[in-house]
């Protein structure tokens, strides 16, 4: 299967991945390839075979529902690139 | 030839915890913003979600109560896309494996039963918000929100109809507040209903549908929906075609709008979280919370049919919400069941329509039922008539007592002296000559001017029944 400049240029997008106009055709290459290995694996039968959630054969641990966070909005926000009245700052979203 | 509604909905339930799902931070309502998004909400490098405990077992509740398969290893997924309120770039959510499978809920249309199936529930963690204005050119985010757990419960395309679609909606807002794992505040967001819904000619394939969001009341989602089905039917009859596309309701000029619509379909590239690993719900977990199931609405009304003889619409009444029914129960055990229809009455009547005019709910009741229940006992054991205990609820609202403590102030003990009654009654008869003279002449419905008549000569408080009696005897005499 090959992917060609619009597929990269649609899937990049989606990524929020900017792709220079001279890489597109070598991500085409290869992101092709890894489909390509996709359709190997199709060949094998995985009828009777579990999805697997997880490597660790393991099970998740739960918390208590009691707060154990508090309030540390300054600090976290000192590292952020814009804030204003205990607000993130970003582009403006358009709705 | 007719069209076919189909309508699915999507209720979003923020589920009653005190901390978000994945991080320990709170959730209480209307804090400064970022003061409850910890490092772990904003999703900083090398943070690692734990699961909140408390939404397994609100989501087997939900589960049970729907008569739901439970899904006992449930898995979390990322669902991946870019807007700046979700700071990790993805939510997390479930989509093969959710905690709530394939259930259903019955609702009741105009007398008809009908079953409306849920496809899953699945947990998920709620998005930030952006305010616009602040700053030109910025948006600014608050991710108090974010992080929040919530459940998405989703229907089947089973409801044909507007009215249809918001008996299901009432009937999940009913139930996930007598379950204890929402709130239902629908103003706060607490509860959200989306509305898919398309029409076609009975017998064929689904057509377009269109989503309807952000509506936070039943009566708008029933307008909105109806609007958007006459809009449907109007472009396909005039042979145009439905766009697939998520619509706002404007309540003041009863339309549906389009939001900007996204020109290419969301992929949403769902993988399992590796930070979080399954879920595994035991059988002795399902049935510890089973132990602790309160009474479901369906099966209190029919109770109350069948025990407290009520009628099917007092029964709704009085259950349509989990508040209001254990407060009509405490009425009823505290008179010792004597008399369930009386404490109805007052419950649904005087007590209801005060709280309305005062704007209300029943838990800030300034009568508390064991007040009520006491006021009840007087009219049962004949001290007072029912008209005189509306002077004395009147008095207990005002926080003048207890009904005892109104009766005796008030000097309102009912008149039970026979020999009191029929001074009162030769009093009357004395006066009216003229309509003593009409009654005897046949004219019998008189009795009920005399009545009235000794009962305000009483002040209100001659009993009723003697003084029907009294009169009875003396103007056959």
């Amino acid at each position: 299967m090959s992917l060609g400049k619009t597929e990269v240029e649609y899937i990049s997008r989606l990524a929020a991945i900017a792709v220079d106009e001279n890489e597109v055709e070598q991500v085409a290459g290869k992101l092709s390839n890894i489909l390509d290995l996709f359709k190997q694996m199709e060949a094998a039968d995985t009828a009777n075979v579990e999805p697997m959630a997880h490597p660790l054969d393991q099970v998740q641990r739960l918390r208590p529902d009691v707060i154990t966070e508090t309030d540390e909005h300054e600090k976290l926000q000192s590292v952020a690139p814009a804030a204003q009245d205990g607000l993130y700052l970003v582009p403006q979203v358009i709705e | 030839m007719s069209w076919e509604v189909v309508i699915g909905l999507e209720i979003h339930a923020q589920l009653t915890t005190q901390t978000k799902i994945f991080s320990g931070s709170s959730i209480a309502y209307g804090a400064e913003p970022n003061t409850q998004a910890c490092a772990i909400d904003l999703g900083m490098p090398g943070m690692l979600p734990v699961l909140n405990e408390a939404v397994i077992g609100k989501s087997i509740r939900l589960a049970l109560a729907l008569n739901a398969e439970i899904g006992k290893k449930s898995v979390f997924e990322r669902k991946n896309y870019f807007y700046p309120d979700l700071p990790k770039g993805y939510q997390t959510s479930q989509l093969e494996y959710p905690i709530v499978g394939k259930g259903h809920l019955e609702i009741e249309v105009d007398g008809e039963k009908k079953k409306i199936g849920v496809t899953r529930a699945h947990l998920e963690e709620d998005a930030g918000k952006s305010v616009h204005g602040i700053v030109p050119g910025m948006s600014g985010i608050d991710l108090n929100r974010a992080g929040t757990p919530l459940l998405e419960i989703v229907s089947e395309p089973d409801m044909r109809s507007a009215k249809e679609a918001v008996a299901y909606a009432r009937k999940m807002h009913e139930l996930v507040q007598y379950l204890g794992i929402c709130d239902g505040n629908m103003q706060e967001g607490s509860f959200r209903v989306d509305s898919n819904v398309s029409v076609r000619r009975p017998g064929e394939p689904l057509g377009t549908r269109t989503e309807l969001k952000n509506i936070n009341s039943f009566r708008f989602i029933e307008k909105a929906i109806e609007f958007e089905i006459e809009r449907q039917i109007e472009i396909l009859e005039s042979g145009g075609k439905i766009v697939q596309e998520t619509r706002l309701y404007d309540a003041d000029n009863d339309v549906t709008r389009s939001m900007r619509t996204k020109e290419e379909a969301n992929d949403y590239r769902y993988f399992p979280c590796p930070d979080l690993l399954p879920v595994m719900i035991t059988d002795e977990d399902i049935e510890a919370v089973r132990a602790q199931m309160p009474e479901l609405p369906d099966a209190k009304r029919a109770r109350y049919v069948s025990e407290f003889g009520l009628n099917d619409y007092d029964a709704g009444v009085l259950t349509a919400s989990r508040q209001l029914a254990e407060y009509y129960e405490a009425v009823v055990s505290q008179t010792q069941g004597k008399d369930p229809k009386l404490c109805a009455n007052w419950v649904m009547t005087d007590l209801s329509g005060a709280l309305n005019k005062a704007g209300l709910s029943i838990s800030d009741s300034p009568i508390t039922a064991e007040q009520l229940a006491g006021m009840i006992e007087r009219i049962l054991d004949d001290t007072i008539s029912g008209k005189i205990a509306k002077q004395v609820f009147d008095a207990m609202w005002k926080g003048e007592g207890t009904a005892d403590e109104i009766i005796e102030s008030k000097g309102l003990k009912q008149i039970t002296d026979s020999s009191a009654i029929e001074a009162l009654v030769d009093e009357v008869l004395a006066n009216n000559p003229s309509q003593v003279e009409a009654y005897k002449g046949g004219q019998e419905k008189m009795l009920g001017y005399f009545v009235g008549q000794v009962m305000k000569a009483s002040g209100g408080q001659a009993n009723p029944g003697q003084v029907n009696q009294i009169l009875k005897a003396k103007l056959s005499d």
